[in-house]
């Protein structure tokens, strides 16, 4: 009788423990996403804004007198050509009353500087526009843009708003009279960085980000898998594979900085190799995924069954013919993870970037591995130190495009795993 | 069996492998001592012995599968047709194309049917046509006795047969390469009694082509499917006679003991 007694009172203590854990582990695993949730919604608060750009409407005149080139009109003078001019008459004639040179100033600021290159675009395209006079939506500048978003109140106190007075009124008499849009910004995806915020786009970063994942893929891949079939299947077990062994694994944890460090060193200081190119700051991720991609592949071949490789080599097959025809195709999902895994890291990573000069102003798209470039998480970095307010959501919409990157990855990591998965 | 034992008796039976004094080592352990077996052609011989008494260890001498294992080493002298294996200028790779091998657990790649039976002879160039690999793919699976339940499926998983036909497409496999000697280690301890027969019977029928070496945890399946039967037992070869002697009339008071279910 009390023997069963002890026994109920031991079962109901077991399946205590047993809810306890679980409720431990749900406490878990909710906080984690609750994390997680309140980062992806911040990050979207910020950011959406920055997928739309405010436009006005002005009426333009290309005037050869106010653009000041005579009678030329090839690329050359237009490229030259004073088309900031064009929009000063244009809003002059919109706001006749202003006429002060301040006020006149303050007038402009509410047009981009980027608009000017909009009107030479157009008449670079088309030159028979000359002398015509045309209606354009062009780019309103930043604070316009903060204003039209309505991130800047006109309830604030004039001194704490990057706005005045008088602008505040001419913005509200444009968007009553219908000249203000808010419209999808293309311009962030087709354009590098620059000094004016409504002009900045992530695409110079983009195409820096894929020059320098393709120079450490091209490089870091085919040389860790080789060295992980190497050590895993053909290498002696000897005091100098061990060696080797600790100190892949120790790689892996080494500061990413550090590597950055020995590209300065080496690649910028001795081999005299370009400056902020995705040719070195690829060399320099290179170097710090190796040891990822060795390590997973090398795990992935450890999980091949050795009945596999008894079998081949059982028929006759050569070692090589072994893990060549058998045991690497086998491997082949496990290291394909490793490598994406790798080269997602090698994505996010800032540090090692700084020190080979990837973290410098550019405002050109990169067209290949020597041309100076920067990448998506310096970009952001560079937003991030930015003084300008609306910087802040190119910022995080800038992670959005990272965060969108590496989940696509990752996802090619489930496919390609999924496509070559075995059964055994 | 009596047919077979008819047949054992009828012939003469060269030597097709004759070990003398073959030590194997496992790094300091002395995993074997002094074996000394010879192995009639066209005959099956089952090495039957407790567990940990070295059997396997011996038939993973005689296709070299040792080397692949860190810090084994093998001492004297193990010659097929009075060729030493262990030589210097002995190809290894020839060799295992020589002695073909059924392991404990069916192991097939985990590719199609007919890709499992083509590898060896493709490896070893054994079929120079297209139309000669598809007849030796045909032919070594009837004689593993196993097309007329794929012959519809070739192009399937050889993991989706069960795992007697796993056993057998692995026999296929190994008969494909057109092998001397067939080694089989415990090839029926992980089927059931029906899969079991199955292997058997094929076993009997394999020998008039190859010479085959069995090992084997069961001395009901040494009794049913050998002509000789070498028992072993703490790394020692005790006794070695034909299949009817070392179980009606044994010399040693061990295999004795092992036989009656004593030891072991």
């Amino acid at each position: 009788m009390t023997d069963s007694l002890a026994n109920d009172i031991r079962l109901r203590r077991r399946y205590q423990a047993e809810r306890r854990f679980r409720i431990y582990g749900i406490t878990a695993t909710a906080s984690g996403l609750l994390f997680l949730g309140v980062m992806l919604v911040s990050i979207l608060i910020i950011g959406h804004s920055a997928f739309r750009q405010s436009f006005i409407k002005l009426d333009v005149t290309f005037d050869p007198e106010v653009l000041q080139i005579g009678d030329k009109t090839d690329e050359e003078s237009l490229r030259y050509a004073h088309f900031q001019g064009l929009i000063r008459v244009a809003l002059r004639e919109k706001f006749p009353e202003v006429t002060d040179r301040r006020e006149l100033r303050e007038l402009y600021a509410l047009v981009s500087r980027g608009a000017a290159d909009v009107l030479c675009e157009i008449l670079i395209d088309d030159p028979g526009l000359m002398g015509q006079r045309h209606t354009y939506w062009l780019p309103a500048s930043d604070d316009m843009d903060l204003f039209v978003k309505g991130e800047i109140k006109s309830s604030a106190p004039e001194i704490e708003r990057q706005l005045s007075d008088r602008q505040i009124e001419w913005a509200e008499r444009l968007t009553s009279d219908g000249l203000v849009d808010l419209r999808f910004n293309t311009a962030f995806f087709t354009t590098g960085d620059s000094r004016e915020p409504e002009l900045a786009g992530i695409w110079g970063a983009v195409k820096g980000s894929f020059y320098t994942l393709l120079v450490t893929l091209a490089l870091s891949f085919p040389t860790g898998i080789l060295a992980a079939i190497y050590l895993q299947e053909f290498a002696p077990k000897n005091p100098v594979t061990d060696l080797i062994e600790v100190n892949i694994n120790n790689l892996a944890a080494v500061p990413s900085i550090v590597f950055g460090l020995l590209g300065l060193a080496v690649f910028l200081n001795f081999f005299h190799m370009p400056r902020s190119a995705p040719l070195v700051g690829g060399v320099v991720l290179a170097l710090m995924t190796l040891p990822v991609i060795i390590i997973a592949a090398r795990a992935a071949l450890l999980a091949v069954p050795p009945s596999i490789r008894e079998a081949a080599l059982a028929v006759g097959a050569t070692p090589m013919q072994t893990v060549f025809h058998h045991v690497a195709p086998l491997a082949l999902p496990g290291m394909l993870t490793g490598a994406i895994i790798g080269m997602a890291r090698a994505l996010g990573e800032t540090a090692p970037l700084l020190m080979i000069g990837m973290v410098a102003f550019i405002a050109d798209i990169p067209q290949g591995v020597t041309d100076p470039a920067t990448v998506l998480p310096v970009q952001i970095f560079l937003w991030a130190d930015s003084p300008e307010r609306a910087f802040m959501s190119k910022m995080a919409a800038g992670i959005m495009v990272l965060l969108g990157f590496l989940i696509a990855m990752n996802l090619i990591a489930v496919v390609l795993r999924h496509r070559f998965e075995q059964k055994w | 069996m009596s047919q077979a034992l008819k047949h054992s008796l009828s012939t003469e039976h060269r030597a097709k492998v004759q070990a003398r004094g073959v030590n194997v080592y496992y790094g300091d352990k002395k995993a074997l001592s002094g074996i000394g077996l010879d192995i009639p052609e066209h005959q099956v011989s089952a090495l039957i012995g407790p567990s940990g008494c070295g059997k396997s260890t011996f038939l993973r001498c005689l296709n070299r599968m040792n080397d692949i294992i860190e810090g084994c080493r093998v001492e004297g002298a193990i010659t097929i047709d009075g060729a030493d294996i262990y030589a210097k200028d002995q190809d290894v790779v020839q060799l295992r194309a020589r002695v073909g091998m059924v392991f404990q657990k069916p192991n097939p790649f985990p590719k199609s049917i007919y890709e499992n039976v083509a590898y060896g002879p493709r490896i070893h160039g054994l079929a120079p046509g297209r139309k000669e690999l598809d007849d030796l793919v045909r032919d070594s699976l009837e004689r593993a006795g196993l097309m007329g339940e794929v012959h519809d499926r070739l192009d399937h998983p050889g993991t989706s047969l069960s795992g007697g036909q796993q056993q057998r497409l692995c026999i296929a496999r190994a008969i494909a390469v057109k092998p001397e000697l067939i080694l089989m280690d415990e090839p029926c301890s992980a089927l059931d009694p029906i899969a079991t027969a199955k292997i058997e019977e094929l076993i009997d029928e394999l020998r008039t082509r190859f010479t085959i070496v069995i090992v084997t945890h069961s001395m009901q399946q040494a009794a049913r499917v050998s002509q000789r039967t070498a028992f072993f037992h703490m790394g020692e070869l005790v006794e070695t006679g034909s299949t009817e002697q070392i179980f009606t009339n044994p010399k040693d008071d061990r295999t004795q003991a092992y036989i009656t279910g004593r030891i072991g």
